[in-house]
């Protein structure tokens, strides 16, 4: 059928003002939904927005909260954000990461390095007046070792206890089964027993409904909700001295490229990114006003590891990785065929330092550089003459054979979400490839499961490591491995090695920080020898905030540092507002005011549709 | 009804209506019933098995990178009841599941329906106010663009209709935050580059900071959602413009308008009123990746979340309620097309 059938009227006036009417509909409908949902959607009173002048610091997270109990939650946001609202026995030193006070001021082991004595401050109180004691800090170390639920996510610092007291409101006394270096790096939020006391269900309570939360850290948490914000107060009575931020939000961003947006417009303060912001991100905030990118070293190590064949503790093998890589040469000759420099250059864009041993330089103390004769640097024709050395010749084809005359060709685990993974993973075909080695890429958006069944040749690896090495240093301990195949250890790729045993239990019994941190240089040493693991990178922490609104803050360490994630609450405790005073929560009273334009708008629209109807359907009426 | 609309319509004629309402009306609807009542048990079983086969172990997940020791992996695996058989673990959640109990989520330690009940708000919100707008849009410039097809107007709608519906949700509202929110050149930056509320706000000034949060999201759902009814709806009207009673009504002197508004789009909804209630059952799940560009706290993003752990009785409990929102959604209807057109359910 034609349109001329129907004809086409002229868009007349009554066409256009219906056009209208229904436009107005559309924004009045929407404009009733929203306020029809709006409103339960906040039951809750909300707490006061900030007074105004003032100094509001906001960042930018993507990661969820997981709980804000101090005994279930185990993210990296969660647990900063106990760092800022409870004080821990001790601290790390922003400079270098040794222990300084924390609710402690000092502490003391016994001759038989068995018995530690914590002197506890008498200037710290809870937020809500009363003063915090040593009975506080054995109530929580108590509770923890009584108590399932509240072992949930720090159980592992109390394991080794045998009994905690407090023999006076100012010293805490814990005895252990047997001696622990890591005394000084129990990073357990203590909590006020006359508040925890009251919880039921140590597993469940979440501590999100009431608000302010009662600690004694820098930070008072008075509101959250879940995947919008977090808000916390300065402690103007926090025995170090107030921050200088009345306010420090953590508002969620879940998409990277949309807080760069609110970094740039200046909505939030600080972005730090998930773990890094990317090369791109990086490099075209470099250049814009007032924004001062912080590319620094990072706690990470980026590694290649290979699996040196699964076992259980009962000595039982399981999996199926290459046999060929339980031959040293094989696993020193394919380590020396990656070229790192070009990994840095190339995938990382230079943001990230080179891979020598397994703790990354920032930690100083611990950091291990193998000797001259001892590194296995990048030596494509060393690597050839070390395979033939271990019987595995090339064939006509240029392949590399087995021991079962089949050419090798490896399956390498990677993460499918980390295109790190993917990129390295090209130059390990090509690299390993002019070998005359394959390579499988086997990337997985979750490759726990090839993992611990040991079903794989070798895999990306990656850990942050602690200011304390210990958990990374244990997860290569043969007590690591699951007890019988069909059980979870806490192993990493199943090394299991004596001598690098004998030197982890010496470590940890070694109470004077120089000759541990000697220690561990061994075992790292021995790891690196062993050449189970090949630490290619430590990528950097890249991070950017705005100089208009944040003047200075600390970094860690010190010289050329991270903020985000750091160990203790030193960034945002140390950050000092710019002149400006270019609070990020100044765009809100803009917020209201574009927001009220625009509801008003539509309110009018809703009023001119409804007006406009009462006409048309007198006309309509036939 | 008017006797016009008897003349033109014989569809709606007397002894249909009396058949719709009578007792063909009621087997006709507890067939329906009763088969949503089976898809949704069908849904209950398939979630439960199906996310099984997702690869990982949610224990050694969720405690990655921190020291846990062997026993605490145990009674991690203890209070999930992950030690439990699978046919056991089945059998207590589908117990729990009728009683309304959807499980306890792994990470957030926190019942599955207090989870959801929390995000959903949100999402309807978000989704609700858009679906709201893009219905009406797609309806009337699919109705319009149908009228006078073939003309300048229909193939601009059209066209643009057909490219927006092509573009990534995610990709548009990137370049939306960046055109409105940080602003380019003389376009200043008016909204927030996300989430839902700057928080601190009460009464009022709350609501209108969740309307102005709104705003940019609503856009970009509703840029790409309205061409799928247009295009619906533009289809049906063209179907339906043959009809001798639309010749009828206008050799009765009606207005052309009229003629459209009365007689024909009312004749031609039905496909458009399917599209629409599969929407509304839509609505429910949110958009994934709108949700996550705007960072607004809704279902998409819990579902996210959950699966990257993954998160089991989220996962589950999540998939269940997405699924009964569809199912629920296309029974009423599957209850509702009797009532419009008489010959469906006799």
């Amino acid at each position: 059928m034609s349109s001329q059938v129907h004809g086409r009227g002229p868009r007349g006036p009554r066409s256009r003002s219906r056009t209208v009417r229904l436009v107005a509909t559309a924004g009045a409908a929407a404009l009733v939904f929203s306020a029809g949902f709006a409103t339960p959607l906040d039951p809750a009173p909300r707490q006061a927005a900030a007074a105004d002048g003032d100094k509001v610091l906001t960042v930018a997270v993507a990661q969820s909260v997981d709980s804000l109990s101090p005994f279930l939650a185990s993210r990296l946001l969660s647990t900063s954000i106990h760092r800022l609202t409870y004080d821990y026995l001790t601290n790390y030193d922003p400079a270098d990461a040794h222990a300084v006070p924390g609710l402690a001021t000092k502490w003391e082991s016994s001759p038989d390095k068995l018995t530690w004595t914590y002197t506890i401050r008498s200037n710290s109180k809870w937020s809500d007046g009363q003063r915090a004691t040593a009975e506080d800090a054995a109530w929580t170390f108590n509770k923890m070792m009584t108590d399932e639920g509240a072992a949930t996510a720090n159980g592992s610092f109390v394991a080794n206890f045998e009994k905690v007291t407090a023999p006076s409101p100012t010293q805490l006394v814990i005895k252990l089964r047997k001696p622990q270096a890591t005394m000084t790096a129990l990073d357990v939020p203590i909590v006020p027993k006359h508040v925890w006391e009251k919880v039921g269900d140590f597993s469940e309570f979440n501590n999100d409904k009431r608000f302010p939360i009662v600690g004694n850290g820098p930070f008072v948490l008075t509101d959250y909700k879940a995947d919008s914000y977090v808000r916390l107060k300065a402690n103007k009575s926090f025995w170090r001295g107030a921050p200088k931020f009345d306010e420090l939000v953590f508002r969620y961003y879940k998409d990277q490229d949309a807080a760069v947006a609110a970094l740039r417009k200046g909505e939030v303060s600080f972005v730090a990114g998930q773990p890094a912001l990317t090369p791109a991100q990086a490099a075209s905030l470099k250049n814009a006003d007032d924004i001062k990118v912080n590319d620094a070293p990072g706690r990470r190590f980026y590694a290649i590891a290979t699996n040196p064949g699964a076992r259980a503790k009962n000595g039982q093998k399981f999996g199926d990785g290459d046999p060929s890589l339980l031959d040293q040469r094989v696993r020193h000759a394919l380590f020396m065929a990656v070229d790192r420099r070009t990994i840095i250059d190339k995938v990382f864009q230079g943001h990230a330092v080179e891979g020598q041993g397994y703790i990354p330089p920032r930690f100083s103390q611990y950091f291990f550089k193998p000797s001259a004769s001892q590194e296995l640097s990048y030596d494509p024709a060393k690597a050839a003459l070390l395979l033939d050395q271990a019987g595995y010749k090339k064939n006509g084809a240029g392949k590399r054979l087995g021991k079962d005359g089949r050419p090798i060709t490896y399956r390498v685990l990677c993460h499918a979400t980390d295109p790190n993974d993917k990129a390295i993973g090209q130059y390990l075909q090509e690299w390993w490839g002019k070998l005359g080695i394959g390579v499988r890429l086997d990337c997985l958006d979750n490759v726990s499961d090839p993992w611990l069944a040991g079903t794989y040749d070798l895999a990306f690896d990656g850990w942050s490591v602690n200011p304390d090495p210990d958990f990374v240093l244990s997860i290569h301990t043969c007590a690591a491995l699951p007890a019988t195949p069909k059980d979870t250890g806490t192993t990493d790729n199943f090394i299991c090695d004596k001598r690098y045993d004998e030197l982890y239990a010496r470590q940890l019994a070694e109470y004077d920080p120089a000759k541990r941190a000697q220690i561990v240089q061994q075992m790292e040493s021995r790891l690196y020898d062993l050449g189970y693991m090949n630490v290619m990178a430590y990528p950097n922490a890249v991070e950017a905030y705005r100089t208009d609104q944040i003047k200075s803050i600390q970094t860690m360490p010190s010289g050329a540092g991270n903020i985000y994630g750091q160990d203790g609450y030193w960034s945002w405790w140390s950050a000092v507002p710019a002149d400006s005073g270019g609070s990020s929560d100044d765009s809100t009273s803009t917020d209201v005011v574009i927001g009220t334009a625009v509801g008003a708008a539509v309110l009018v629209g809703a009023g001119l549709f409804f007006a406009m109807r009462r006409r048309a359907t007198a006309d309509d009426r036939e | 009804m008017s006797s016009v609309q008897k003349a033109v319509a014989p569809i709606f004629d007397e002894p249909a209506a009396r058949n719709t309402s009578g007792s063909a009306y009621l087997r006709y609807g507890a067939g329906k019933v009763g088969g949503a009542a089976v898809s949704l048990l069908a849904v209950l079983v398939t979630g439960f098995f199906l996310f099984r086969l997702i690869p990982g172990d949610p224990v050694k997940t969720m405690t990655g990178g921190r020291p846990v020791s062997t026993e605490q992996l145990a009674s991690y695996r203890r209070e999930f009841g992950l030690d439990l058989p699978v046919w056991q673990q089945f059998t207590d959640y589908c117990g729990k599941a009728l009683t309304g109990d959807l499980g306890t989520s792994y990470q957030f330690r926190a019942p599955v329906l207090d989870k959801i009940t929390e995000a959903l708000p949100n999402t309807l919100l978000l989704t609700g106010t858009a679906f709201v707008l893009y219905t009406v849009l797609g309806i009337f410039l699919g109705t319009r663009a149908a009228w006078r097809h073939g003309g300048l107007g229909d193939k601009l709608n059209t066209g643009l209709a057909l490219a927006l519906y092509s573009v990534p949700s995610f990709w548009l509202g990137l370049l939306l935050i960046i055109v409105f929110s940080v602003g380019i050149g003389p376009i200043p930056g008016l909204f927030p580059t996300g989430g839902m509320e700057s928080g601190g706000e009460e009464g009022l000034a709350y609501l209108l900071d969740v309307a102005h949060h709104l705003i940019l999201p609503v856009i970009t759902l509703v840029a790409v959602e309205y061409g799928q009814t247009l295009l619906v709806t533009r289809s049906a009207l063209l179907d339906e413009m043959g009809g001798d009673y639309l010749t009828t009504a206008r050799a009765k002197g009606l207005r052309d308008d009229l003629v459209r508004r009365r007689h024909a789009v009312p004749n031609a909804l039905l496909p458009t009123v399917t599209l629409v209630f599969v929407n509304l059952g839509r609505t429910v799940a949110g958009v994934i990746l709108v949700e996550t560009v705007f960072s607004w706290p809704g279902l998409g993003g819990l579902f996210y979340q959950a699966l990257s752990v993954p998160d089991l009785p989220l996962v589950q409990g999540l998939f269940f309620f997405f699924a009964a929102a569809v199912i629920v959604m296309n029974t009423v209807a599957d209850l509702v097309y009797p009532l419009l057109d008489p010959r469906v359910g006799r």
